[in-house]
């Protein structure tokens, strides 16, 4: 197909398939907090948010049989990212201790004007 | 002189520039999104606050919209196996599908931002309905500019031209689904 210029065919997984384990995934990260264990929860939302994303790439986007270097592009930046997550995370973070110490922190009300709207929707 | 782009007929890099140029595109959007989410994750995990705030976005809705861009993945990548066997036409009506997707998340997204600004959540109520707004409004303009280039795409497709195409912008709308898998857990479940 002259249209289709890199024309590399290749096995197409089972699309339905994977979407369906896409949704069985959804349907356990929003059922993981109604159990109320902090862990559980995280697990739940967070690791299975990262399989999720690993099977778009993987299925969707077809990186597995993409160019090397687009590959490494993909993780090279991921890396930058945490990265930066680690170098700015502890001035973020760290609100006690000498040169931490954050004064606005302390005089900022606890809760933010919206609060007083009254609970979930 | 061909007259066609060199996106279409180069391969400098092993691989057509066109591609070449949107994987270019999202790994310039995963340093823009991940900034963003890892500076929301450390000021989440700093302030006890953001749990209280994060309290009242609505779980149902994040999870609808969830399903929404999932099932448009779905159609985005069933056009693009349309496209390589040369069905312009169902890829054309594939594409179609995934910008209903695209509209669905949006009127929802609308619905539930009025709702909020309703109840005075507003984008200068706290630090978390900043990032909150930030976020999901970036993300939000990304499906607008997907839906509008497959409009273009959705175009040509249905006269079998340019059927290359399918699959590019079916790589940047799994991208702007992955940003919303993201998303989802650090806005509407983290609680």
């Amino acid at each position: 197909m002259a249209e289709h210029a890199h024309a590399e065919a290749h096995h197409h997984p089972n699309y339905i398939r994977v979407w369906a384990v896409l949704l069985v995934l959804l349907v356990v990260s929003v059922a993981g907090p109604m159990i109320g264990v902090q862990w559980v929860t995280l697990v739940t939302a967070f690791g299975i948010a990262i399989v999720k994303a690993y099977l778009v790439a993987k299925n969707f986007m077809h990186v597995n049989i993409e160019r090397r270097f687009v590959v490494y592009a993909l993780l090279t930046v991921i890396v930058f990212m945490l990265l930066f997550f680690s170098a700015v995370a502890p001035d973020v973070m760290k609100k006690d201790g000498r040169g931490w110490e954050k004064p606005s922190w302390k005089t900022a009300p606890a809760a933010a004007p919206a609060a007083e709207h009254g609970g979930a929707h | 002189m061909s007259a066609r782009p060199i996106a279409t007929t180069r391969s400098a890099a092993g691989l057509p520039t066109g591609r070449l140029a949107v994987w270019w595109v999202v790994v310039s959007e995963i340093v823009i999104f991940g900034g963003l989410l890892a500076s929301y994750i450390m000021h989440r995990l700093a302030h006890d606050a953001f749990a209280e705030q994060a309290a009242h976005t609505n779980t149902w809705i994040g999870a609808f919209n969830t399903l929404v861009l999932l099932t448009s993945s779905l159609s985005a990548v069933l056009a693009h196996q349309a496209a390589e066997r040369g069905d312009g036409p169902k890829a054309a009506r594939l594409i179609y599908a995934t910008i209903v997707g695209a509209v669905t998340f949006l009127v929802v997204k609308g619905f539930e931002w009025t709702f909020e600004i309703q109840h005075g959540y507003t984008i200068t109520s706290s630090t978390f309905w900043s990032f909150y707004y930030a976020a999901a409004g970036l993300h939000a303009s990304h499906v607008v500019a997907g839906a509008i280039i497959m409009l273009f795409v959705a175009k040509d497709a249905a006269r079998n031209q340019e059927l290359h195409r399918v699959e590019l912008i079916g790589i940047y709308w799994h991208f702007v689904d992955i940003v919303w898998i993201f998303l989802f857990p650090l806005l509407y479940i983290a609680k």
